[in-house]
């Protein structure tokens, strides 16, 4: 079984090959297998506990998993590294975490954020460049160098110190950009500008981006390609576009019917139905099920497990 | 007796900092009818959650209500004596907020807690506050037996909705929502607000809801009112508000939220 989803002949960036974590007796993840392609993001959807971030950890390297294989350019690098592979690992996964309050030192500038890195990753480049680094590194993200630059964290809004944290993981110019809820503690009005951003800087560096989120509406903003999970297992995979328009899945089914629309009013008399059904989607989804059916071009979801 | 519940008029509410008055709510008047349901729209900061918490005056220094009125049924819960403020608090409104499922108690099992808020004021027995425990949580949807429970022992959204419980327990005539399912799934989320549509329908009681998410706030309440910087904008009934919105700053944030591209098509029972 090789359920990843892949779009183009190009050699993904990072494979992940049946990934397994367990901790102690919870599945957290079982057998979850994706690529990343140069250029293109992949949305990782679903609830909280359902193993997107573990996933992201595994990738990002602060997490190791259980069973299963990682492929960095078509490597195996499941295994520790030496000290060497391992930094230079991190310097091409770099990650945009949830709490942009709490991702930057309060203590230093914005400056300081951005020369760290420069520094510990960019050895090879001369220190007299670095000033200019920074610079067109905020205005990469839109930010003006000569009001925030020395600015500390707390002067700056949500959604500017969000794109601080995406100008610093893109200063060691990585090849793949992990956002984990990047955009689920800003305020409504700049989600869409940030997810915008991400778009861009994706598509100028030919980044490889995973966008984890439980927000599957703004999956189609970003990301190519889509990955539905629910309790450990993806059940729903293809392009972004096919999956959000003919989800096949029942859990991708329920995960749409729930997405806020101010177009469909909640019906007096319909919560038990809703409860009933919700309920009956997830005992249906959670079994562990090995069968993988193709029902589109890039499309394919898990059969559920009763009818394996 | 007019047919309002709730009457704000002219509110105004300023954080005294070093710099000067910062003015977090600018002159805002609205009503909520008996068994309304009433949507505060708008982003953080500008100042919905405020008038929440000025509503029961649990707003702390800095805040303060430097002038107008919140008249609950005509009487003005501004001026009224602190004693009397305590036994309108739960009994006659409820406050579910943003982080509710982390204001339980996670040392006291959930009856207990039924109990705390049953015997201050109604005086009951902890037999009584039991079985009105198990009551209510058949009403949201958990297994009674469940009642003697710790709050970890659930997840977060039967958490959000012990709450809702232990607020509905006394029988309020309104319920404050602050950004009640933010921190929850979609799924989830429609499970609960589902649920306090029908809980609302049975029992009649109004509720100011309050969200950033217009799309969300549209599918459950009757009108809404969006704030921009401490003013509040536009007032109206939902559709209007939806479909012909007056404000640009209302079809501004029509727009900020990511919508799903196109017709979704569903099948089944789930449409």
């Amino acid at each position: 079984m090789k359920p990843q989803t892949q779009a183009s002949i190009a050699e993904p960036v990072i494979q992940l090959e049946n990934i397994q974590r367990d901790f102690g007796p919870v599945q957290a993840l079982k057998s979850v297998s994706f690529s990343l392609f140069a250029g293109r993001a992949l949305a990782l959807v679903g609830e909280s506990g359902c193993g997107k971030t573990t996933c992201a950890r595994i990738i990002a390297r602060l997490d190791r998993p259980t069973g299963g294989k990682l492929f960095f350019r078509g490597q195996d690098r499941t295994a520790r590294g030496s000290g060497n592979d391992e930094r230079l690992y991190r310097k091409d996964v770099q990650m945009v975490f949830q709490d942009p309050f709490s991702s930057l030192n309060p203590a230093f500038t914005v400056n300081h954020h951005l020369s760290r890195p420069l520094q510990l990753h960019g050895q090879d480049r001369p220190k007299a460049g670095r000033g200019e680094d920074i610079m067109r590194l905020l205005e990469s993200v839109g930010l003006d160098p000569a009001l925030t630059r020395q600015k500390f964290p707390h002067e700056l809004s949500g959604g500017q110190r969000q794109r601080v944290n995406i100008a610093r993981a893109l200063a060691v110019s990585p090849s793949i950009l992990v956002a984990d809820e990047p955009t689920s503690m800003l305020d409504v009005s700049i989600r869409k500008d940030i997810l915008e951003l991400l778009a861009r800087v994706k598509r100028e560096n030919d980044l490889a981006m995973l966008y984890i989120t439980h927000d599957i509406a703004t999956a189609a903003h970003v990301a190519e390609e889509i990955v539905v999970m629910f309790a450990g297992q993806m059940v729903e995979w293809g392009d972004t576009a096919t999956v959000l328009a003919a989800p096949k899945h029942p859990y991708t089914q329920l995960l749409l019917s729930a997405v806020p629309d101010g177009g469909r009013r909640f019906v007096t008399g319909g919560s038990a139905r809703f409860l009933e059904q919700a309920e009956k989607v997830r005992a249906l989804s959670r079994p562990i099920s090995t069968v993988v059916e193709q029902v589109g071009t890039n499309h394919f979801m898990r059969a559920l497990a009763a009818s394996n | 007796m007019s047919d309002n519940l709730l009457e704000i008029e002219n509110l105004n509410i300023d954080y005294l900092v070093d710099k000067g008055d910062f003015r977090a709510v600018k002159n805002v008047s609205f009503n909520i009818g008996r068994g309304e349901i009433f949507g505060l729209a708008g982003e953080s900061g500008c100042g919905k959650s405020t008038i929440a918490y000025a509503i029961t005056r649990l707003s702390k220094a800095p805040a303060w209500v430097s002038g107008g009125s919140i008249r609950l049924d005509g009487q003005d819960l501004l001026r009224m004596p602190e004693i009397d403020l305590q036994k309108i608090r739960w009994k006659r409104i409820g406050m579910v907020f943003q982080s509710a499922m982390n204001s339980l108690n996670p040392l006291m099992r959930v009856e207990a807690q039924f109990h705390d808020v049953l015997h201050r004021h109604t005086g009951c027995s902890r037999q009584e506050s039991r079985a009105r425990a198990e009551e209510m949580f058949k009403l949201v949807g958990i297994p009674a037996h469940r009642v003697g429970d710790y709050p970890h022992q659930f997840s977060g959204g039967m958490r959000q909705r012990i709450v809702i419980a232990i607020c509905l327990a006394l029988r309020p005539e309104l319920i404050i929502m602050d950004e009640p399912t933010t921190a929850l799934d979609v799924v989830v989320q429609r499970e609960i607000l589902e649920q306090v549509l029908d809980l609302q329908q049975t029992y009649g009681f109004s509720v100011l809801f309050i969200t950033h998410d217009l799309h969300l706030m549209a599918q459950l309440c009757g009108r809404i009112g969006v704030m921009l910087k401490g003013e509040l904008v536009e007032v109206g009934d939902v559709t209007q508000v939806s479909q012909a919105p007056a404000h640009d700053y209302t079809r501004k944030l029509w727009n900020a939220i990511p919508q799903l591209p196109g017709n979704v098509h569903l099948s089944g029972a789930l449409a």
